[in-house]
């Protein structure tokens, strides 16, 4: 019930962004569609902790500033590859097994990887990952990483 | 300043559209098609500030939104031939 | 000029120079799925220093909002877009050329 009301109000605070209007009429249809969208969801069974994941909000607000930093830092060296002349890549497959437990956990860091340019994930399964990696350092590197640490604690391991 | 960021994202398009017409296969013109997608959010994004009408980022936003479902569909139809199939089952995941 | 320009003017470049670099990858890179690299460089460092320099422009508005919810949906929707991109070319038989030859390594 908690989580109906937390998508219902985040549902209505988007509305309310998006549009910037505050009349009566807009802000009336802008509450219907919220409660519209909520009871659909609750119906098509989506309102789950899967598909909105509410209690990982501040847990994400810990994660992202780091991933950021690690998105610009590999991001940089992928750049030095490309304008490098000789093109130093040695692609690389590696296999490993995530830590997570969640489908949500381990969703955020197969995400995470592709997102981190460099190394890409080909396949996403409960006990293995198949990533790319662009060179084979940057592919090494995903196995057992402080990435797979911090979304461990990310989604409420220890 | 926003009109040499618009010519970089435009710089940016022209590679990418290269390698949409040298292919080889059809995943690197998909590819391509996500990035021009990826881009054309950006180019609008900028363009609501070189021309100040703010419209054009809820323009970007609805681009960014058929971006992703338009490159999934035509993966879709390339691995199985057909947009209509389930997908793959839980199992095979 | 004021420092709040600035900043946002240097993240202007950098996301341009970034777009326009993760674009000549995407011609140079030897194969399919080291050309994927490349375009998420376009993805996640081009589109969110641009985004951040827009936003420094913005300065807290309503178009900040907007900017953010872009830049969310890039990030949320590209990584998945890349991974279906990969696993339909592997699932189609697309080879990755790989450095050590073979087979995956097994840490």
């Amino acid at each position: 019930m908690l989580r109906l009301a937390s998508l219902a109000a985040a549902l209505y605070a988007f509305w309310i962004l998006m549009s910037g209007y505050l009349e009566p009429f807009l802000l009336g249809a802008g509450l219907a569609c919220a409660l519209a969208v909520t009871w659909l969801a609750r119906r098509m069974e989506i309102a789950d902790p899967e598909g909105h994941p509410a209690h990982l909000t501040p847990a994400a607000f810990g994660y992202w500033p780091w991933l950021v930093l690690e998105i610009l830092r590999s991001g940089l060296a992928v750049c030095r590859i490309i304008v490098d002349p000789r093109l130093p890549v040695s692609p690389t497959l590696v296999r490993f097994r995530p830590s997570q437990k969640t489908a949500v956990g381990l969703a955020t860091h197969a995400n995470s990887i592709t997102l981190t340019p460099g190394t890409l994930t080909v396949a996403a399964d409960h006990d293995e990952f198949l990533v790319h990696g662009l060179t084979r350092e940057t592919a090494r590197a995903t196995v057992a990483s402080e990435m797979d640490r911090r979304v461990r604690r990310f989604e409420g391991g220890d | 300043m926003f009109v040499a960021a618009t010519l970089a994202l435009l710089a940016t398009l022209a590679l990418t559209l290269v390698r949409a017409l040298k292919g080889p296969t059809v995943f690197d013109r998909a590819l391509a098609a996500n990035t021009v997608g990826t881009v054309a959010v950006l180019l609008l994004a900028v363009m609501e500030f070189l021309t100040g009408r703010p419209d054009f980022l809820d323009l970007a936003i609805v681009y960014g939104l058929l971006n992703v479902v338009g490159t999934i569909a035509v993966l879709k139809f390339f691995r199985y031939g057909d947009l209509g199939e389930p997908g793959e089952g839980p199992e095979d995941r | 000029m004021s420092p709040a320009d600035a900043i946002s003017w240097a993240l202007l470049a950098a996301g341009g120079v970034s777009c326009v670099l993760g674009a000549v990858g995407l011609l140079r890179m030897p194969d399919f799925f080291t050309r994927m690299h490349a375009a998420s460089v376009v993805d996640t460092v081009g589109a969110g220093l641009i985004l951040l320099g827009l936003m420094v422009q913005a300065g807290l508005t309503l178009v900040t909002v907007k900017l953010v919810v872009i830049g969310l949906l890039i990030f949320f929707t590209s990584p998945t877009a890349s991974h279906a991109l990969a696993r339909a070319a592997l699932a189609r038989g697309l080879e990755p050329k790989l450095a050590d030859g073979g087979a995956p390594s097994k840490p």
